[in-house]
């Protein structure tokens, strides 16, 4: 995600970085509901943790079958025939999510300090890549919001004929912890621009930003029902919504595992459509006709980012075999250049993993890397004495069959595996059950096209990494997901 | 009311006129002067296209700007339009008689309503990838234009500049603009307003002076790349020629109409009558669309033509300024000449005058709302384009007699039905060979539906996602590849 070169755009919008806030007071930890804050049905609540001191920040209300029950129950009402969201004019929905947009912009400096805090990412990845992508789709979707054509259809006979694009009605949406406003966003932007209603269950981990969005959205004056927030936990909270008989679509990020399990429960229960955005081991192959500088940075970035918490990671880096060593050597040299600590602070350019679980996981992986024969280059364990950071790692020598080759890590570990011709890294590249992003650096324009046709991804990039746009499509090929969002 | 921008406005700057001269605008309502503009010629409009071009070069801020920047600038002049309405709808008033109220709620509305709506397409101005024979790879580009010039009307002034700025803008085109030179005023203040956004110079340039000069100058420019006209048929015929003869610039007309309105024995007879009147009577009956053939079924006729009648003696003519004024003058004396010897044409040719038939004595420009029964197909007042307070009703018998007669004429601009029937409704649609049909309705317009006239009411489209072909131009790029693709 990253924005090239504001300076010759004369409408630039990278504001300059600002100090993060510091007191953050945490003002919504209720569950919302019609526009209301309320308690859990069950009494229970449930702690949220800072990644990188491992204190506690705050409780929010746990939410349960129970919840969702009321919340299904708002967003169904607010989505009655009649009712003041279905006869509002499509032009004034995007009113409203401009106007939403216009709040986050307002309050950008606190949702990038509570994203910071809650999440573990670098404030300054917060306030000006994460924030300005929120704007950015909001406004997107709201341009298309009375755009939304049908179309009339010349059919034999006397009849006439026409489509309706209509919206589908109360949607589901389970979002995770790395990018936890952006999802929400995603999410609710295209849903409310084509005129749904909305239950939202933000990750355990980090549900503080998708609370204070429900602030936002009342005041921005979408009608009570519209937007529903329920914290609360997969197995309950999250399961109630993939099983719930008056749900009509459920929308997920998050890994494959689970994303099986709740297009299984929409079998089972009634068919609710499904989209699913899921993991990833995305392929990024290096030509020796690259610009190896920017190969080297590229391929670094998209690996590192975010503490390698992405779903589009370019976890399996392949190099043409006469630039192999000079590409690892680069690789290396990049990667030992950090500074770990407190994401709030300046200087520091990479955070914590989000928890524990996510800590042990990929410290396994990295000793299955060791034993399975994979040369480590630099990092491969802990740092610090508390919260959860890992050193940055390279692996080299890697090949196919190593766990750390065929795994999503979603970590700080990045391989690098050497190829010879074009048609076998193809197949290597094409040779795994996901397929959310791949990328190619080359010169030879022939090459660029015939991979963007031969990869099996969702996304290919060319000479670059990361690069994300509201007004492009974006989504995976085979268990990587179904359908697509922006 | 301070008048400030009276000059020529070329790179974001105010101009004096090369030739020195200035022409003088009035208000219709008291014949009074209201102040001298700078008369644009020839070597002003050869000004603004340098400018023009100059700010459409490849390496320019606009053209480098991200689309979704471009939005936001049309969003932003939107919101100014919202902090000015009242100046720029005094203005509208004071320049064209049109009643304050209605200069405020529809004019300054569907303004603000199309800059809106154009500002959410400039992201999303979309080409395709096309799968075609044997090895290549094939997209299109949908770009913009270029210099684009415009000439518009006296009758919206402000408004029917928004239908061509906001499209053309949308799609990255620069601007040449000729307002009326009965009306330059609004256009000349929203040049003040797009410098303040903050529009690169160059983009939008605003020359007022007369057609046969500066309009003639723009529609023969070589370098000029398309030219959008709304007004008369006779002199979009001209324009269309000239544009032909100098550099086959492309070009899009929306020109004049003499609207059927067809009611129906099954029609909700009051809704008929009220949208019949508005239908002619709105704007002083200076509107392309004005409803001037009214075609009621036999059965109804002497009812529908009595509450007809009732309606025109109770509409209120007077000062616009004044908030029970339903109708000002009209715009000049040319037209209320023009008028009047229709209305003569009427008495001389048989019609029956119902009411009205004059001007209001010692008023200036105020016609009395008239209205003639009895009218057949052949008389000047059924086939000419009258654009004053004049109403003709005429008789039918059956559907496919007024299918016929509403079709024989060379304009097609809209139509409307009032009718119950489903079926009636539906033929009636289909049969008739306007730009829009109304059904059960008048004068509905919205900037996401596409307007524009059959015949010679005019060639393509404005408003809606249709206008954006107008302003773009479409390239195809074909790459060969070595080998064949998937």
């Amino acid at each position: 995600m990253k924005k090239h070169d504001s300076d010759s755009n004369p409408a630039p919008v990278m504001p300059a970085l600002p100090e993060p806030l510091k007191d953050l007071k945490i003002k919504y930890t209720k569950i919302f509901i019609n526009n209301e804050w309320h308690d859990s049905v069950s009494g229970k609540k449930f702690a949220v943790f800072n990644p990188a001191t491992e204190e506690k920040i705050c409780e929010v209300e746990e939410g349960d079958k129970a919840d969702v029950d009321k919340a299904v129950k708002a967003a169904r009402k607010a989505f009655e025939l009649g009712s003041t969201w279905r006869t509002m004019d499509a032009s004034e929905r995007g009113r409203l999510l401009n106007k939403l947009a216009d709040l986050v912009e307002r309050d950008r400096l606190i949702l990038a300090t509570m994203e910071t805090i809650d999440g573990g990412k670098l404030f300054s990845t917060a306030y000006l890549m994460d924030l300005g992508a929120c704007i950015k789709t909001l406004r997107y979707c709201a341009g298309w919001a009375d755009k939304i054509h049908g179309r009339t259809v010349p059919v034999d006979g006397n009849f006439f004929t026409f489509t309706r694009h209509e919206p589908i009605g109360v949607c589901g949406q389970i979002i995770p912890w790395n990018f936890p406003l952006v999802m929400f966003i995603w999410k609710i932007a295209a849903a409310l621009c084509c005129g749904n209603t909305v239950v939202i269950k933000p990750a355990e981990q980090t549900p503080l930003s998708a609370l204070y969005m429900g602030s936002l959205i009342k005041e921005a004056g979408f009608p009570p029902g519209v937007v529903n927030v329920v914290p609360g936990f997969g197995p309950t909270a999250g399961a109630a919504i993939s099983h719930h008989m008056d749900i009509d679509k459920v929308a997920f990020t998050g890994s494959t595992e689970v994303g099986k399990l709740i297009k299984e429960a929409a079998g089972k229960s009634n068919l609710k459509r499904v989209t699913l955005e899921l993991g990833g081991k995305s392929p990024n192959i290096i030509f020796a006709d690259a610009d190896l500088d920017a190969a080297v940075e590229f391929a670094h970035i998209g690996l590192f980012y975010h503490q390698g918490q992405c779903c589009i990671a370019g976890s399996r880096i392949f190099v043409e075999e006469p630039v192999y060593d000079e590409f690892v050597r680069r690789s290396i040299e990049r990667a030992k250049k950090y500074t770990l600590g407190n994401p709030l602070l300046p200087g520091v350019q990479q955070g914590p993993q989000i928890d524990k679980e996510q800590f042990e996981k990929i410290l396994d992986l990295i000793e299955s890397g060791k034993k399975e024969g994979a040369k480590l280059e630099c990092g491969g364990g802990p740092w610090g004495d508390k919260g959860y950071f890992i050193q940055p790692t390279v692996f080299s020598n890697v090949t196919d069959d190593m766990r750390i080759a065929k795994e999503e890590i979603f970590g700080p570990v990045q391989q690098i595996m050497k190829f010879k011709t074009i048609d076998e890294v193809i197949k290597r590249a094409n040779n795994t059950t996901y397929g959310l992003a791949a990328a190619v650096f080359t010169k030879d324009i022939d090459k660029a096209l015939t991979f963007a046709a031969a990869l099996q991804a969702g996304t290919v990039w060319v000479n670059c990494y990361s690069a994300l746009s509201a007004q492009c499509p974006f989504g995976g090929f085979k268990m990587s997901g179904n359908g697509r969002e922006m | 009311l301070p008048l400030l921008y009276l000059q020529i406005f070329i790179n974001n700057e105010w101009h004096e006129s090369t030739s020195g001269k200035k022409f003088p605008t009035y208000n219709p309502s008291t014949l009074e002067k209201i102040c001298d503009i700078e008369e644009g010629d020839k070597p002003d409009v050869d000004n603004a296209v340098e400018a023009a071009k100059a700010a459409f070069q490849r390496g320019s801020p606009w053209r480098q700007m991200d689309a979704q920047s471009r939005g936001r600038l049309l969003h932003k002049l939107a919101d100014l339009l919202e902090r000015d309405r009242v100046i720029l709808a005094t203005l509208e008033t004071m320049d064209t008689g049109k009643p304050f109220l209605q200069a405020y709620f529809i004019d300054l509305e569907g303004c603000i309503k199309t800059l809106r709506y154009y500002a959410g397409w400039a992201d999303k101005i979309q080409g395709r990838t096309i799968p075609v024979d044997e090895n290549f790879v094939c997209f299109t580009r949908h770009e913009p234009m270029g210099v684009c010039g415009a000439i518009t009307p006296w009758n919206f002034p402000l408004l029917m500049l928004v239908w061509k700025m906001a499209p053309a803008l949308c799609c990255g085109n620069t601007l040449v603009i000729k307002p009326a030179e009965q009306t330059p005023l609004t256009s000349l203040y929203i040049g003040s307003l797009i410098k303040e956004v903050g529009f690169p110079p160059g983009v939008v340039n605003i020359v007022p002076g007369y057609g046969p000069t500066a309009g003639a100058a723009i529609s023969t420019h070589d370098s000029i790349d398309k030219i959008a006209f709304t007004g008369s048929t006779k002199v979009g015929k001209l324009i269309k020629e000239a544009a032909s003869k100098s550099n086959l610039k492309r070009v899009t007309l929306e020109l004049g109409g003499k609207n059927p309105c067809i009611v129906c024995a099954d029609a909700d007879l009051d809704l008929a009558v009220e949208c019949a009147h508005q239908g002619v009577f709105f704007n002083q009956g200076q509107c392309c669309t004005a409803a001037s053939r009214v075609f009621v079924e036999e059965q109804i006729y002497p009812e529908f033509v009595k509450r007809s009648v009732e309606f025109a003696k109770k509409r209120l003519v007077g000062d616009p300024f004044d908030a029970r004024t339903e109708q000002g003058p009209q715009i000049d004396q040319k037209q209320f000449d023009k008028i009047l010897e229709l209305i003569e044409s009427g008495k001389k040719e048989g019609a029956k005058l119902e009411c009205g038939g004059l001007a209001i004595e010692d008023r200036g420009l105020f016609i009395k709302p008239t209205v003639f029964s009895e009218v057949t197909d052949n008389m000047r007042i059924a086939k000419e384009e009258i654009f004053g307070p004049v109403q003709p009703i005429m008789k039918f018998k059956s559907i496919e007699e007024v299918i016929r007669r509403a079709n024989s004429t060379e304009y097609g601009l809209t139509a409307a039905v009032f009718t119950k029937n489903l079926d009636r409704a539906l033929t009636l649609a289909s049969a008739l060979q306007s730009g829009t049909v109304w059904i059960n309705c008048y004068n509905a317009l919205y900037a996401q539906a596409p307007f524009g006239g059959f015949k010679m009411s005019g060639n393509g489209r404005e408003l809606g996602e249709y206008a954006l072909a107008e302003y773009t131009e479409v390239k195809t790029v074909t790459i060969k590849l070595s080998q064949k693709s998937p």
